[in-house]
């Protein structure tokens, strides 16, 4: 018998969501207070912490660099994330190859000239995990990043899209993303919608990668809406608390 | 747009897995009726005013449960309903069920005048319901079908006009708790009668109405996990039940017997136990005392058929004790059916017995009625009808039921009428329908794929990217007379070095059908293109078959080329492949190509061109010979048909020239390198085509009975059975090699697509050509193959080149080779059933005498060949006792003539013989015979009942008393010698690949 439909024919996805639509997304800051900043996000059931130690002085004297900050970035997927359990070990290839890429990600966008001689640390913790954990993972990182109060030039969203079946669906879920659909993700600076990061890993045919590039910078731009109003209403609770 | 957060499920499986899944409720899912002004959907499906039914008031909407969508689904599809509200919950459960059903229930939806709407009822906030605790799913899923019934009920309530929703199930209790939750229910019987219709009246599947106070004919078959134990066990064998076409009471499996390959046999009504062909069934092996020796008789009747029962369980004891005498002839493992794993039923096209109608005409009472399907392995099938009388002589479709233990026969209903038989016409769509050829015209979706020009399409200079130019060479065509898809031109070029540049230029239809999109995928399921003698079934639109792709002479055209250089003695120096622009110069028929061969007169470019050709080919084919190619034989005919009524007029042998073989063996050639350059790219999954080694067990009876005229076959390798063939010639009688070539085509496998990476490379092998790689790239107008070999060349060459995984998954292209080789097959086999159809048309009315062999030998009976027209029938060799003799009585039986002798493989006369005697008349394999061919003017399905049973052959001579008919002069009663033409089993493998042999029909 062939595999579960993943887009009805009346366009509904298993989730009862259309394909341009986003999963249910939570987010807020400030959510520890050893940390710097901290931001804990939900992408329907993919639920991320982040956490922004710094800048402070960098642990390693030798990797200092004298006119900038370095960035570190620490990925770690709790065991209970999956529907199997399981525990990661510390050099995962797979985990430090999402580390390196949400390192890459910030490192163009953190204004990190501003911080000469000084570390800036980024610790994730991957609580539940249902699909999109590199795009979780970085919107988390930014609204952390905000938080600590890091200059940075833009906000940096990212979303997945894929080809379902027949059509670009974006934010795909757990099934969706295992059952052999090409997905890519994209990070996005949205005020000058440039590209910082494409991530793919299957084969996608040409002709459908624009429609799908599309999608998903449809979707950055959603984030940033979601994101940006987190920020905001932080921002806002702040100020009427500091004006008290 | 709102969206509903609401947490599912967690389920458990296996390796105890929490799975927590988001579900998201929404309130945009709209109702699709016509006048709801609240809802947003832009293009609503259900009309204003729906179904009109005596059984309400008001005009209403149809939401069906699951199982009337299994159950009747062809009520379901007739036109009288419409406007019926299939629930999410019920379409996946009938997928879960039954996935063909599943497909046609998804084609009613497609079908806008249908109005049948998909309503998400399951991701609907108002509809979604949770399991409760202590429901069984099928509860649940009946519970929400009723709430969202209710939802309807109260969405369109306040509607103008006036219309409501009822929920048709044919469960009581269903309808029970809907009546009380204030619902409308209704079962299918019900609605059905109070629309008075006989039509739909008759197609309601009659699976219930049945006493079980009646007495059980059959075993019970054992349950599904109790059969699966068994095969696990190795107590059962699994395997698909195949029933001989002369006999619908014998079948057999293929399978494993104790690790050995092998074939059961199951005879008999109760040993087959309600197993119809092609079900895949479970099968215990009776004891070795049961197993049969001699091949079966011809069944045509119910009465012969009781005879026969009763003479097998004579026999079967006979065996017994002679099988422990005679040694040499080991008896043949037979079985009985246990179990039945999966059904294999479809629609069948057919006709009713004249004979079970016994109303008086013109009632319309409902009367049970037998079915008998042209396809004669089928059974006869109980239908009810009311309208038996007007479906006399008519061809019916009819779909079975279900078969329980009380009834002797299937049960079905009626379908639909196809048309009057005999009718050229209608039994031409009853062949197509019988070998699942999909004839429907294009639909307007896979139209729109084609080019925007139309008819004016032409090469522009963007084409010429990546293209070479090849529009100054001498290219040429060759094909047969009338053919307007021309896939393939050549052309040839004497070099400096001696050697010559010879081209195969074949056309580029991948340049337009691109992969995925609809016109390919309808390419793709129709895989072939069919050739009935009168008309062609195309799988691409006639506008790229004959006119864009097609490379017709002085037109420019893109084409696929493979360009080789070949040294004097044919031998390939160099080859290269690539996409170019061609204009050929001439398409010449085989004879106008040989006619400028011979006409020393001609010197232009093009003829020399052909003579240069000729020349090679000739060199490729002795090559080919010499490797061991088999060059096989097939009776094929050519019809002349009349010009307005397109009946046949005339049958002649195919012909073949010289040209065509020149054709072939380029075709061959580039098939071969072509072949070897994408297995090179794609090791995994690579389409190609093979054809396996027959078995020894295949030639046995061929080789005992060439033995008599002191001839031996070896058929070890193909070069050895090539030089055996070869030397097979009796002066005496000129076509006895050629009838040896026909026979032992019968004898061989058939080629199939394969993916390279499913099979090892040793059994690559293309044992009729002897190639050890085979695939096909040259005429991808007519097959579909040939057109995802072209992609998979076209990647080859061009690594820039971006493709999807149609050329790459294993699994794809697996399936499509799958489907490829089934097209292939009832391609064939309906082009034969036309051939065989115009024969029975040409006969009509006539009477012919002519010389016929004898090619096969049965317990009762013997089929005889017809070189002239390449046809074949069944002589009997029992004398018939007349049918309106009282046929209840045991005298009715009829007389053995001739009996079966195992140890020779012929029929002989009865007397009783002295050690070392010959008997008197004898007949045995490639006999000569004298037969009168005429058609049984009883079309109509009268007295025998035998709407299949139509081109007679009688035996004239040798003279056998009971069984022979003196010829036109001295006709006998034409009942006597009843004979049934039969479809000719094996096909010509050889003719398939041989790219010409008979392929194309007069357009």
């Amino acid at each position: 018998m062939s595999r579960a439909e993943l887009l009805s024919p009346e366009g509904l996805r298993i989730d009862g969501r259309r394909p341009a639509e986003l999963r249910k997304i939570t987010s807020t800051t400030c959510v520890l207070s050893q940390a710097d900043g901290s931001a804990y996000l939900e992408h329907g059931n993919t639920k991320v912490l982040a956490a922004v130690y710094g800048p402070r002085e960098a642990r390693h004297r030798a990797l200092v660099l004298h006119d900038r900050a370095i960035l570190n970035v620490e990925l770690n997927v709790a065991p209970f994330s999956t529907g199997e359990r399981r525990r990661r070990s510390k050099n995962d290839k797979r985990l430090l190859e999402m580390a390196s890429f949400v390192k890459q990600t910030f490192e163009p966008v953190v204004i990190a000239t501003l911080y000469p001689r000084s570390q800036i640390d980024i610790y994730l913790q991957v609580i539940q995990h249902d699909g999109g954990t590199l795009q979780a993972c970085i919107n988390a990182t930014t609204m952390a990043l905000i938080d600590a109060g890091i200059a940075m030039t833009d906000y940096v969203c990212a979303c997945t899209a894929g080809w379902v079946e027949r059509e670009a669906a974006i934010d795909l879920n757990y099934i969706e993303e295992s059952s052999d659909t090409s997905e890519v993700t994209i990070a996005m600076l949205p005020k000058s919608s440039k590209i910082t990061l494409t991530q793919m890993e299957s084969r996608l045919h040409v002709d459908k990668l624009e429609e799908v590039f599309r999608l998903a910078g449809e979707g950055c731009k959603q984030m940033y809406e979601v994101m940006d109003k987190t920020i905001r209403d932080r921002a806002e609770d702040l100020a009427r608390k500091m004006a008290v | 747009m709102l969206r509903q957060k609401a947490f599912m499920k967690k389920t458990k499986s296996g390796k105890v897995l929490k799975v927590v899944k988001e579900h998201y409720l929404r309130d945009d899912i709209w109702c699709s009726v016509e006048t709801c002004k609240v809802c947003e959907h832009s293009e609503p499906v259900l009309s204003a005013v729906p179904s009109i039914n005596k059984a309400y008031r008001l005009p209403h909407y149809i939401i069906p449960d699951t199982n009337i969508f299994i159950n009747q689904i062809d009520v379901m599809e007739h036109p009288l309903i419409t406007n019926v509200i299939v629930l999410q919950t019920v379409l996946e459960e009938v997928k879960h069920l039954s996935l063909p059903i599943y497909q046609r229930v998804r084609d009613m939806i497609a079908n806008k005048e249908k109005r049948f709407y998909v309503f998400s009822n399951e991701h609907h906030r108002g509809t979604f319901i949770e399991k409760l605790k202590d429901e069984s799913p099928n509860d649940r899923n009946d519970r929400a079908i009723r709430v969202a019934t209710k939802w309807y009920g109260n969405h369109i309530k306040d509607l103008n006009p006036r219309v409501s929703v009822v929920m048709m199930t044919d469960d009581a209790g269903n309808r029970d708790k809907a009546t009380a939750d204030g619902l409308q229910a209704i079962s299918v019987k019900w609605y059905i009668e109070a629309l008075d219709n006989a039509e739909i009246l008759d197609m309601m599947s009659s699976a219930k109405d049945l006493d079980d106070g009646q007495k059980t004919i059959y075993d019970e078959h054992l349950s599904a996990a109790h059969v699966s134990n068994g095969i696990k066990s190795g107590k059962y064998l699994q395997g698909k039940l195949g029933i001989s076409s002369h006999n619908y009471l014998e079948g057999s499996i293929y399978t494993k017997i104790n690790g050995e390959e092998g074939t059961i046999l199951i005879v008999g009504r109760s040993n087959l136990n309600r197993a119809v062909d092609g079900d895949i069934i479970a099968v215990e092996l009776l004891p070795k005392s049961e197993w049969r020796t001699t091949p079966t008789g011809v069944v045509v009747d119910e009465e012969e058929e009781q005879a026969e029962e009763e003479s097998l369980k004579a026999e079967q004891e006979a065996a017994a004790t002679a099988a422990k005498e005679d040694a040499l002839d080991t008896p043949q493992p037979c079985g009985k059916v246990v179990g039945i794993i999966r059904r294999n039923w479809r629609q069948y096209c057919g006709f009713i017995d004249r004979k079970s109608v016994h109303t008086p005409a013109g009632s319309s009472a409902p009367v049970n009625v037998l079915f008998y399907a042209m396809e004669s392995k089928i059974p006869k099938i109980k239908i009810r009808t009311r309208q038996a009388h007007s479906l006399l002589g008519k061809r019916i479709i009819v779909a079975i039921d279900s078969w329980p233990r009380t009834s002797r026969y299937p049960i079905g209903h009626f379908i639909r009428a196809l048309g009057e038989a005999g009718d050229k016409s209608t039994e031409t769509e009853v062949l197509l329908l019988e070998h699942d050829v999909p004839f429907h015209e294009f639909s307007k979706q896979v139209l729109s794929f084609l080019p925007v020009e139309g008819e004016n399409w032409v090469v522009q200079p963007e084409h010429f990217a990546g293209r070479e130019d090849f529009r100054s060479l001498n290219v040429c065509s060759i094909d047969p007379p009338g053919c307007t898809d021309i896939d393939d031109a050549l052309h040839v070029i004497p070099l400096p070095n001696g050697n010559y540049q010879v081209g195969v230029h074949i056309a580029d239809v991948t340049h337009f059908v691109k992969p995925g999109n609809v016109m390919d995928q309808e390419a793709a399921s129709r895989g072939t293109t069919v050739y009935l003698v009168d008309k062609r079934i195309d799988m691409l639109p006639s506008l790229l078959g004959t006119n864009l792709c097609s490379l017709r002479s002085n037109v420019e055209r893109l084409a696929f080329s493979c360009i080789w250089e070949l040294n004097k003695d044919a031998e390939i120096v160099n080859v290269r492949f690539t996409k170019s622009v061609i204009a050929s110069k001439a398409s010449l028929t085989y004879e106008e190509a040989q006619n400028r061969i011979d006409d020393a007169s001609m010197q232009d470019d093009v003829t020399s061109g052909i003579r240069i050709l000729n020349m090679l080919a000739k060199k490729l084919k002795q090559r080919r010979l010499d490797m061991g190619a088999l060059t096989l034989a097939s009776p094929e005919v050519r019809f002349s048909l009349e010009r307005d009524t397109q009946d046949p007029v005339d049958v002649e042998m195919k012909e073949l020239k010289e040209t065509n073989a020149l054709v072939e063996e380029f075709m061959l050639l580039a098939n071969i390198s072509v072949a070897r350059k994408i297995y090179e790219k794609f090791p995994d999954s690579a389409m190609l085509r093979c054809h396996p080694q027959p078995p020894s067990a295949n030639f046995e009876k061929l080789e005992k009975a060439v033995a008599r005229f002191g001839i031996e076959i070896d058929h070890s390798t193909s070069k050895t059975l090539s030089d055996s063939l070869d030397n097979a010639v009796l002066p005496e009688e000129p076509y006895f090699n050629k009838l040896l070539r026909i026979m032992t085509t019968r004898c061989m496998m058939q080629a199939l697509y394969f993916c390279s990476g499913a099979q090892i490379e040793q059994e690559f092998r293309h044992y009729g050509l002897a190639t050890d790689i085979y695939t096909h790239f040259t005429s991808p107008i007519r097959r579909y193959s040939d057109v995802m070999v072209h992609r998979q060349l076209h990647a080859a060459i061009d690594s820039s080149l971006s493709y999807g995984d149609e050329l790459t998954d294993k699994e794809k292209m697996n399936d499509l080779c799958g489907n490829l080789n089934h097209r292939n097959r009832m391609a064939q086999q309906a082009a034969r059933s036309s051939v065989e159809l115009f024969t029975h048309l040409f006969f009509k009315n006539k009477t012919e005498e002519e010389e016929g062999y004898v090619i096969r030998i049965l317990k009762n009976a013997f089929i005889v060949l017809v070189p002239k027209y390449g046809i074949e029938g069944i002589v009997y060799a029992s004398a018939k006792v007349s049918k309106t003799a009282d046929s209840g009585d045991a005298a009715a039986q009829p007389q053995p003539i001739l009996v079966y002798n195992p140890e020779t493989d012929c029929l002989q006369s009865t007397e009783t013989l002295a050690e070392g005697e010959t008997p008197k008349t004898q007949v045995q394999l490639f006999q000569k015979v004298m037969v009168q061919i005429s058609i049984d003017d009883d079309l109509k399905g009268g007295g025998e009942g035998g709407m299949r049973q139509k081109l007679k052959m009688e035996l004239l001579k040798p003279w056998i008393e009971g069984i022979s008919v003196h010829g036109i002069s001295n006709k006998d009663d034409p009942e006597a010698h009843a004979v049934t033409s039969k479809k000719r089993e094996e096909a010509p493998v050889q003719a398939q690949d041989k790219k010409r042999a008979g392929k194309r029909t007069k357009a």
